[in-house]
This record gives C-alpha cells, sequence and structure tokens, in this order.
C-alpha cells in the first residue's frame, strides 16, 4: 500500500499478527528439559501467547520463539520443573 | 396513490417501502411517532423487520451499526437531545462506511427547554461526516429517505444519511403525499448487498486500531466520498423523476431567481413560506428569488457559485446559530462565494429558533432589506436576529 | 498416551500485542476453544482494542466488529437482529468487554440486552481497573486496592467499597444463564463456554482475568494468583440457572492474606484491614454457599 487509493473502504484487517515477531519483547527464555518432561502439557494450557505448540499428542510440548514474549507462566505451572527460565543474554 | 398523512407517518412509510429489515429506535418529541408506526407495522406483519427496542439513542445507533456489518438495510429517527447523545456513534457510523438512513425531527436543544423546531440539532453533527438533506414538505420527506438508501448504499459512497424534516411544522401536520407502490420501488431501489459485511470464509476485525501512518488516508477516503455522494444525488434524482416523475434532480432547488436582484437561501419547510413571500414580491414588481438549498452535506459550493453568479446580492436565513459569524448555511455559503467576494454580498439572517414561527411578512421584509443592499451596495451588519425583541423591533 | 485436555484449534493468533503474561489474552484463547470459529464477537474500546494489534493485522480468527466503550450489549442486540432478520440461526454471537466497559459505562446498554432478552453470551474479562488507560479504578476495583486514582496518598484513599455485584445485578435483570470462570481452572471454563452456547437468552460469564502490571505481580504469576482468588474465596467458581446456583469448585482452603499478599496492589494493607477483607470474603462464601445445591457443568 503506497497511496490512498491502495486502502479498503473502511478500517477492517487483512492478515493476522502472525508475522508480528513478539519473541523480540523477551528477556527470558523457557527451555523445556524432556528429561523431566512428562507431556502433561500444562505449559500448552496456559500459554497467552500461543507459542507451547504440541504437534500431535504425545509429542513433548515445544516452544515458538519467534512469538514467546518469555511470560514465565509456563516454568511457573509446570509440575515437574521442566521448564527453566534462563536470561536471553546469558545464551551465546 | 395518494395520502394524507404527517411528515412522521410519511417517514415511517418510506422506511416500510424500502424494506428495512433492522429497525433500532427510542422516543423523543417530536420524532416518536416515527418508531410507534414503525412497530405497529412490524406488529402487524406489514413489514418484515426486527425491531429493536433500544434503551438509548446511543444505543439505537450502536445497535445499528451492529446490523450493518451483518449487511442489514437499517433504519432509525431521533430529533434534538437524542441526536446530541447519539454523537458519538455518528462519528463512528461514518467512519466504518454504514450506511445507515435516518430521519432526524429537528428540535431545538435545551435549555431553555423547548420541544419545537429549529436546525440546531442537526447543525451540531454537521462535521461527523453524514449527508444531510432537508425536506420542504411531507412528500420530500418520503421521497428523500427512499433517495438516500440509493446513494448511501451506492459502492463508492457507503456514508450514512440524516433526512431533516422540521420538527410539528412537518412532522405533525398532514398534508397530500404520493406514495409509490412498493413494487415501484423495489425497481428503483435494489436490496443492500455490501462488500463489507461479516463474512466466515474471510473472517475480519473491523475497526481496527490505525496509526498515524494511515489514519489521515482513511480520513481522506471518507472525504472522497462525501464529495463523490454529489453526482450521486443528482443521478439518484434524475432517476427518481422517470420513475415517479416528481424531480430532484439539483441540490439547490431555484425558485424564480433567473433574473432576480436579490435571492434568499432557505433549507427546510421555511423554503416554502419564503416561496410564497417571493410570489408576492414578485406581484409588486421586486425581482426576488429563492435558493432551496436541500442539501447541506455534502455541501453544493458548484451550485451555490453559479447563483452567485448570476444574482449578485444573497441572503441566507439561518434556524440555528453557530457562536461564531451568523448560522451554519450562512458560514458556508460565504466560503463558497469568497472567490467573488468583490461583487457578491452575503448576509446572514437568524430566526425562527426554538419554533418562533417565521411568517411570509418576516420574508418580506428581509426580501426589502436585501433590494435595499443591493441598491446601495452596502450593508449595516452581516447578520441579523429576525424579529428579535430588542426594544427597537426594526422588523 | 499423553493427552490434551482442551480442544486443539487456535482462534488466537500468535503475534498479538497482549503484555506478557496477559490473563485476558489466555482467556481470549480458551474462550474461542470453547467458542469455535462460527462466533462473531463485538468489542468496545478495552485493552482488546489494542491485544489484537494494529491494522491491518488482527489478532483474532474469527470476525470481530469495534465499537465504542459503552455499546457491547446495544451492538451485540444489533448483530443478532440482522441474523434473525436474515434467517442465521447457527452463529453466536459473543459480546466481550472489560469490567469498566461493563460494569460502570456500558451498563445501561448491557442492562437493555438482558431486557431484550437478546441471545447472545456477553464475557466480561474482568483485571479489575481501566488498564488500558494506564490503571484507574473502576466499578470491579476490589476494597482497599490500590490504583492511580485510588492512590493512598496521605488521606488513604484506597478503593473504598466492594466490587459492584455485577452477577446479581444481571440475575435480578433476567439473565438466561450466569456462570464465573478463572483462566486457572480452563477445563472448567471451557465446559462452561460450551453449555452456554446451548443456552437461548442472554448469558453471562464473568471471567477473572489476572493483570500483570496493573495488580502488580511478576508475569509468571498470573495463573497463579488468579487460582489463589479462588482457593481463598475470593472469586468462587459457580453457575446460575433457572434461579438455580451450582458451585463447582469447592476449594476454600486458603486465607485471604495469601491471595492479597502476593501483589503489589494490596502492599500497604494492614493487619485490621485483611481481617475486614477476611470477614466479607466468609460471609460472601456461605451466603452463596446457602443458595447452591448440585453439581453444575463441569460436575
Amino acid at each position: 500500500m503506497e497511496t490512498y487509493r491502495d486502502l479498503p473502504q473502511s478500517t477492517y484487517s487483512l492478515q493476522t499478527t502472525e508475522s508480528v515477531r513478539t519473541g523480540t519483547w523477551r528477556t527470558f527464555r523457557p527451555i523445556i528439559d524432556t528429561k523431566k518432561c512428562t507431556r502433561c502439557y500444562t505449559c500448552w494450557k496456559f500459554c497467552p501467547d500461543v507459542s507451547i505448540e504440541v504437534r500431535e499428542e504425545g509429542e513433548y510440548p515445544r516452544v515458538d520463539y519467534d512469538h514467546c514474549k518469555g511470560c514465565g507462566i509456563c516454568a511457573n505451572e509446570c509440575p515437574t520443573g521442566a521448564i527453566e527460565m534462563v536470561r536471553e543474554d546469558s545464551i551465546c | 396513490m395518494l395520502d394524507l398523512m404527517t411528515g412522521n407517518a410519511a417517514a415511517a412509510k418510506a422506511a416500510m417501502l424500502a424494506r428495512v429489515e433492522v429497525i433500532a429506535a427510542y422516543p423523543i418529541t417530536p420524532q416518536t411517532s416515527i418508531s410507534e408506526k414503525l412497530a405497529e407495522m412490524v406488529a402487524n406483519g406489514e413489514m418484515n423487520a426486527k425491531y429493536i427496542k433500544v434503551e438509548s439513542e446511543h444505543s439505537a445507533m450502536a445497535a445499528l451499526i451492529g446490523a450493518s456489518y451483518i449487511g442489514a438495510r437499517t433504519f432509525t429517527a431521533t430529533s434534538s437531545q437524542g441526536l446530541a447523545l447519539m454523537h458519538e456513534m455518528l462519528f463512528w457510523a461514518s467512519g466504518a462506511r454504514r450506511p445507515i438512513v435516518m430521519p432526524v425531527v429537528s428540535r431545538a436543544l435545551g435549555p431553555p427547554w423547548n420541544i419545537w423546531t429549529d436546525h440546531m440539532d442537526v447543525m451540531g453533527e454537521r462535521d461527523t461526516g453524514w449527508m444531510q438533506l432537508f425536506c420542504e414538505n411531507n412528500q420530500e420527506t418520503l421521497d428523500l429517505i427512499l433517495m438516500a438508501y440509493r446513494v448511501a448504499e451506492d459502492k463508492d459512497i457507503m456514508l450514512p444519511a440524516m433526512i431533516i424534516e422540521d420538527g410539528f411544522i412537518l412532522s405533525h401536520t398532514f398534508e397530500k403525499v404520493d406514495v409509490p407502490a412498493i413494487e415501484e420501488i423495489d425497481f428503483y431501489l435494489h436490496p443492500f448487498n455490501p462488500d463489507v459485511k461479516v463474512n466466515f470464509r474471510k473472517p475480519r476485525r473491523y475497526g481496527s486500531l490505525v496509526m498515524p501512518d494511515w489514519a489521515m488516508e482513511f480520513r481522506y477516503n471518507n472525504a472522497l466520498a462525501m464529495e463523490k455522494a454529489k453526482k450521486k444525488w443528482v443521478e439518484a434524482g434524475i432517476a427518481f423523476k422517470k420513475a415517479f416523475g416528481r424531480d430532484y434532480s439539483s441540490l439547490v432547488e431555484l425558485y424564480r431567481c433567473e433574473d432576480a436582484d436579490v435571492a434568499l437561501i432557505v433549507a427546510g419547510s421555511a423554503a416554502g413560506t419564503a416561496k410564497v413571500s417571493a410570489d408576492r414580491m414578485r406581484e409588486r414588481g421586486r425581482k426576488v428569488g429563492v435558493a432551496k438549498l436541500r442539501a447541506f452535506r455534502p455541501f453544493p459550493t458548484e451550485e451555490v457559485m453559479r447563483l452567485g453568479e448570476g444574482v449578485r446580492t444573497i441572503g441566507v436565513f439561518d434556524r440555528s446559530y453557530t457562536f461564531a459569524q451568523g448560522g451554519a448555511i450562512y458560514g458556508e455559503v460565504r466560503n463558497a462565494l469568497y472567490p467573488m467576494a468583490s461583487d457578491v454580498r452575503v448576509k446572514g439572517y437568524i430566526g425562527g429558533l426554538g419554533g418562533r414561527d417565521i411568517t411570509e411578512a418576516e420574508f418580506e421584509k428581509m426580501f426589502e432589506d436585501l433590494l435595499a443592499i443591493a441598491k446601495s451596495g452596502s450593508m449595516s451588519k452581516d447578520v441579523e436576529w429576525v424579529a428579535l425583541k430588542d426594544g427597537s423591533y426594526r422588523w | 498416551m499423553p493427552r490434551l485436555t482442551l480442544p486443539k484449534d487456535e482462534l488466537v493468533s500468535k503475534g498479538h500485542s497482549g503484555c506478557a503474561g496477559c490473563g485476558a489474552t489466555l482467556l481470549a484463547r480458551l474462550c474461542l476453544k470453547a467458542l469455535g470459529p462460527k462466533t462473531i464477537i463485538n468489542s468496545p474500546a478495552c485493552c482488546w482494542s489494542v491485544v489484537q494489534g494494529v491494522w491491518p493485522r488482527a489478532a483474532l480468527k474469527v470476525p470481530v466488529i469495534d465499537h465504542a466503550f459503552e455499546c457491547t450489549g446495544a451492538v451485540s442486540s444489533g448483530i443478532r437482529a440482522a441474523l434473525d432478520a436474515k434467517g442465521i440461526d447457527d452463529v453466536i454471537v459473543v459480546g466481550w468487554a472489560g469490567d469498566g466497559g461493563t460494569v460502570d459505562i456500558g451498563l445501561q446498554a448491557l442492562s437493555g440486552a438482558v431486557d431484550r432478552r437478546t441471545d447472545f453470551i456477553y464475557i466480561m474479562y474482568d483485571n479489575e481497573a481501566y488498564m488500558n488507560t494506564g490503571i484507574q479504578c473502576s466499578g470491579c476495583t476490589p476494597l482497599y486496592a490500590w490504583t492511580n486514582t485510588t492512590p493512598g496518598g496521605k488521606n488513604q484513599e484506597w478503593k473504598q467499597v466492594a466490587k459492584k455485584p455485577i452477577m446479581e445485578m444481571l440475575i435480578s435483570n433476567g439473565i438466561a444463564y450466569g456462570a464465573t470462570v478463572s483462566i486457572a481452572y480452563p477445563e472448567d471454563l471451557v465446559t462452561k463456554v460450551k453449555k452456554a452456547k446451548t443456552i437461548r437468552g442472554t448469558k453471562f460469564i464473568h471471567a477473572l482475568s489476572s493483570c500483570p502490571p496493573g495488580w502488580k505481580i511478576p508475569s509468571s504469576k498470573s495463573v497463579e494468583v488468579a487460582r489463589l482468588a479462588t482457593q481463598t474465596g475470593i472469586f468462587p467458581l459457580y453457575e446460575y440457572e433457572n434461579g438455580a446456583y451450582v458451585l463447582n469448585k469447592d476449594v476454600k482452603t486458603k486465607p485471604v492474606e495469601e491471595y492479597l499478599m502476593s501483589q503489589g496492589r494490596f502492599k500497604h494493607l494492614t493487619p485490621a484491614m485483611i481481617a475486614e477483607v477476611q470477614r466479607r470474603v466468609d460471609e460472601d462464601y456461605a451466603a452463596l454457599k446457602a443458595k447452591c445445591k448440585g453439581a453444575g457443568a463441569s460436575g
């Protein structure tokens, strides 16, 4: 879109927010330890950012770091302590 | 079919003829009988519409915005304080490009607490992005509502419209009205089928937050649509004339202006009174004319300029006051004529506020005043309050 | 084999603008799992105007109609009337509003919608203050809480009264179904929203939605603090239908102090104030229990 002529008639959306990389907001990164993970999917259930993915039931959950804001709910709620929040600048 | 009906009955009839699908209305004097008549027609099955008994005018407009997004043709009506309460949602309706049509039965805003007609209510909403058209009589009320749907729902326009009828003078007065058959209207006005409406195959958010990078361009497109609406009203008028014989093909209706020395611009029911006065003046050899302003938004700048090219002394009668220089129409007319300011004189008259009668005799005095200005080439006052009890009582 | 305990489909997009740990965003994600794609949401000015992202993008994968602050009840009635006019009867209409937009500025239109018996689900995400504008007191701000307009100060001007009893107000008004839900109990939440879909008339869902910046809690504690609200009896989970109340989770086991002291907005509370909150919660909870019988939607 370059000019007013390219706009839709009113302010309706044209795409989802998926292209917004909210992962850049993150200060702490959740890291899932699959040795401790029991695949209860509590982390998936409570993620406000739709950033914990379970592709198939039975698989280990995975974090979408492009969108995870690092709120830490997953680590706080994990019943087995399988998720650790690690400062981004400590990861090389 | 000829019928005898009040302005409010004509407005309700127009909604029925337009096959309105959703009505949301709240009572207020002098609009109430429109909502009552519609409720009655829906209850009797004469109208196949959903009637939402809202708890305020603000909610009436909000409900219609929601309904319009589903693709329903929508209708409400209000007056005065009710219109003022809607103010916020009037902006929403025009910004969201929902072609809601709403008769406004004009009435003063209090205090002074007053239920009678003037145009302070509608002029208070002139910058909300709504089209605003004034009716001289009950026939126009019926006809302009039908035309309004055709223009408002045009894919290039998609703007809401107010059709303004003067409280009591039209709303509660019986007049002869020629009511077209609904089948004829179906031919003139097609079902509402907007491009922008809720669609589950393409779920969208309607009314997103827009940042400063594009908000101005959206506003500009609203402005362009309003500008385009001038042509669409003329086209709708030509088609209407072809179908029903009545002529609304101009935004300003000129009455005996061709060879006039002076002309008075009037909107609403007072235009009829002004025409009678003009006839009387003509009988006495005074060359005066009336320019009836049908559309206030879009504003017919070109038509007013064309009038100014022929008639060099122009009066503007306003039933409103802007607390600046004169009434709302006066301001617009002076603006439009500014390029010919050295040749044309414009005088503003404020009158008929709070339902004060404006008589033929008073219009005659205005015409005499204008003729004196035309003769002397000067005027002592730019704006005058007509028949004001100021002790001198010049009129 | 490990199983998901909630529907898998996501109708909230990644990349939305909700704050880290936003309870309302989690709530939307959970509610939409229950509502499904044939849902039209309408929403006033509130956090969600921003959370959904900036044009031309949008975060929800269902149609959303935005409008002004006080309109949710009215717009919901309008949408339903238009659907009825068009003969469309397989769409769920949802009004989605914050607590201020519901119990304060939106109360009139909501009451009108209930009075009209509009067939829709009203979901109030209650973060207990005007959060989008930066934490000002609403009719849902709890007793003694700090906000920017109940700042305490020299005169101890904290919130002076308890929350408006919105559920009781709407029950008297004539809702067909009412339920409290919490982001800390997702299965219960999904069950109740699914149940609301099956009932005709106006359904009201009161959802406690923690707000890390507004409540002054770490973002990681969002769910935990919401859970404490239920475990202390401050926000019991119950349902109302046809004159009957059902307590879904009778889990009041903890003192209110634990909930209050977990949040910066209550850190100024004196032992006497805490005792007063405890007294009121005990009284309210007992009154609720007296009204409740039987098992509800989530068993």
